[in-house]
């Protein structure tokens, strides 16, 4: 299983922040879905085996964070947060709205596997609400406008 | 990313730095920045944690410990080695306040743990940030990387002779591990399941070795009370709450925003003056003043000071500093639904009454909120709720019953409008889905 150099550089790095080399589990997950698109079982069998752990316990660490992933998803994963102050301002019509133009619903993926769609909980963006993140990236104070415009511009990015 | 506001009552301390560009290390340093930790380097580890403890500096994350205190029951001697942990996994409903002290002054936290780890003799600390905040992640991890580049890291600190590392670590969702025993779990590779106490981290934490576990906001208090002294800090909040605190001010706000205002600093004027009222012409309904976590206050009990007892008093709590505001065209049932389906999300399952105890909350509030409520389920919500408290490891329960019971309390007459197939009096027409009424 081959992994990008600066994910080799990072994981070594890690391993000597810690006593044991258990503990790169949880931020090395993440980054390796990243690159992989999700926790593959050969992914997951790989990093088992580096960090001398069973599959299982890699997988019962996995179900457990609920970025983490065993099922590909869309090249964008946007996240419609829908918590307390996002609700006040309008978080769940943006997710309606997102499920209509998207045509998919909760942890569905379109057909030409662009976008994902994911209703989250508070993402940390609660006086900018409502807000999503579309993988890593925030977009707050939104409106339905707004939100249609940054939809497209993905979609314009992802199939050039 | 996230835009900054001002407000002419607001005392900056944690926030002095931001937008000023302090995420470089050299304008750091132009902005006192790492004069904290020298000074600190001279003083005697007791006299740090005296000065920190003087200063009614309480934990940010929401329980509100004096940190000074907590500080001191790391043991002196320890076989095992001592760690300081920074918080960072910022989840709490309401609240975003630390991500800004992460994006603009990123020093400060580090600087904070430099600080704590010198009091209590630690030679290591992690800053633990959750995985949505991947920029941050980025930026803590180039300031890391910056301070070792500058020997402000790693063996003999500003020629002291003490060693001192920090790395950065992050997370991958989960609301739990911002508790801080489910978070030594997940930091050491584990699912975040919380510990029993005692004992406690600051005598048994990351693997086995004593550690000190504080949010990033108050870490990155700590400098400004080296520097500027306890006493300074102290005069600026009310008795026993000491300093500023950055309020995330969200909701039905003509404002919404993160405010650094001191101690004690009035939830009404904090709503209309600060915040810029509620705005289309619309009444306050009710205040969440600490997070999701927090019982929610009336419009007639917001003439209180924002500190960590006088809320105690008025039955809600200062929590994390997210003050959520509701006006009055909320339906009560549904934000109480809303809330405990984020705290059945979020419950680990460890322990059965919040495990179970969010599910039948969840489930319950679902049918009643839809209109197939009956009378009992009032009573039988506020008796859940009750059963929760205080029987689970950690606080996960308390945050999701505290909250249910005073919806139920203090807003029972619109529990009962939702009775006996009666559609949410607050709903367009149409868009609640009718269930059939239990009899």
């Amino acid at each position: 299983m081959k992994f990008s150099p600066e994910f080799e550089t990072r994981f070594a790095e890690m391993l000597t922040h810690y006593p044991t080399k258990r503990s790169v589990l949880v931020p090395t997950l993440l980054y390796a879905q990243d690159e992989v698109g999700y926790l593959s079982d050969e992914l997951i069998a790989e990093l088992a085996k580096r960090l001398e752990l069973t599959e299982l316990d890699v997988r019962n660490v996995i179900s457990y964070y609920s970025m983490l992933t065993t099922k590909p998803r869309g090249k964008y994963n946007v996240q419609v947060c829908t918590n307390i102050a996002c609700m006040l301002r309008g978080g769940e019509e943006l997710l309606d709205h997102c499920k209509k133009k998207l045509g998919i619903g909760h942890k569905g993926t379109t057909q030409d596997g662009l976008f994902s769609l994911e209703e989250v909980e508070c993402i940390g963006a609660c006086s900018w609400a409502p807000a999503i993140q579309v993988n890593y990236d925030f977009h707050e104070n939104l409106t339905e406008e707004k939100l249609d415009k940054v939809l497209d511009e993905y979609k314009k990015k992802g199939t050039q | 990313m996230a835009d900054l506001v001002s407000h002419p009552d607001e005392i900056r301390v944690v926030s002095k730095r931001f937008g000023k560009g302090a995420t470089n290390i050299d304008r750091y340093v132009e902005l006192d920045g790492y004069k904290a930790v020298q000074k600190a380097l001279a003083m005697q580890p007791d006299a740090i944690i005296n000065e920190v403890k003087n200063s009614g500096l309480r934990g940010r994350g929401g329980a509100g410990f004096n940190t000074g205190m907590k500080w001191s029951f790391v043991p002196k001697q320890s076989p095992k080695p001592k760690y300081v942990l920074c918080n960072g996994d910022e989840s709490e409903p309401g609240t975003c306040k630390d991500r800004l002290i992460f994006e603009h002054d990123p020093h400060s936290v580090i600087e904070g743990v430099m600080i704590a780890a010198i009091a209590v003799g630690s030679h290591t600390g992690y800053i633990y940030i959750r995985g949505e905040y991947r920029y941050l992640s980025v930026i803590m991890q180039k300031a890391i990387k910056d301070a070792y580049a500058k020997g402000y890291l790693g063996k003999n600190i500003f020629g002291s002779g003490y060693d001192l590392d920090i790395y950065w670590h992050g997370g991958a969702g989960a609301y739990e591990v911002g508790e801080e025993s489910a978070l030594m779990e997940s930091l050491e590779g584990k699912r975040g399941i919380p510990r029993i106490r005692p004992p406690f981290p600051a005598v048994v934490g990351l693997w086995g070795g004593p550690t000190v576990i504080n949010n990033a906001e108050t870490l990155a208090s700590v400098p400004h009370i080296i520097l500027g002294g306890a006493e300074w800090y102290a005069n600026i909040g009310t008795p026993k709450n000491g300093g500023t605190r950055l309020f995330c001010l969200a909701g039905n706000l003509e404002k919404p925003g993160v405010y650094e205002l001191p101690m004690g600093y009035n939830l009404k004027k904090m709503i209309y003056d600060v915040g810029g009222g509620i705005p289309n012409g619309h009444e306050l309904k009710a205040v969440v003043p600490g997070g999701s976590s927090t019982p929610v206050l009336l419009p007639e009990e917001i003439d209180v000071p924002m500190d960590f007892d006088s809320l105690m008093k008025a039955g809600s709590m200062l929590g994390s500093g997210g003050v959520v505001v509701l006006d009055d065209t909320n339906c009560i049932v549904k934000f109480a639904l809303r809330t405990i389906k984020f705290y059945q999300h979020e419950s680990c399952g460890w322990c059965i009454p919040c495990r179970e105890g969010t599910d039948w909350l969840k489930k319950t509030l679902t049918r009643f909120h839809s209109g197939g409520g009956i009378k009992k389920d009032i009573d039988n919500i506020y008796y859940l709720s009750e059963n929760m408290l205080g029987r689970t490891f950690c606080p996960l329960g308390d945050a999701a019953a505290m909250p249910t019971m005073a919806f139920v309390k203090k807003f029972r007459k619109e529990f009962e409008d939702h009775l006996e197939g009666r559609p949410c009096p607050f709903e367009k027409t149409g868009s609640v889905e009718r269930l059939p009424v239990f009899a």
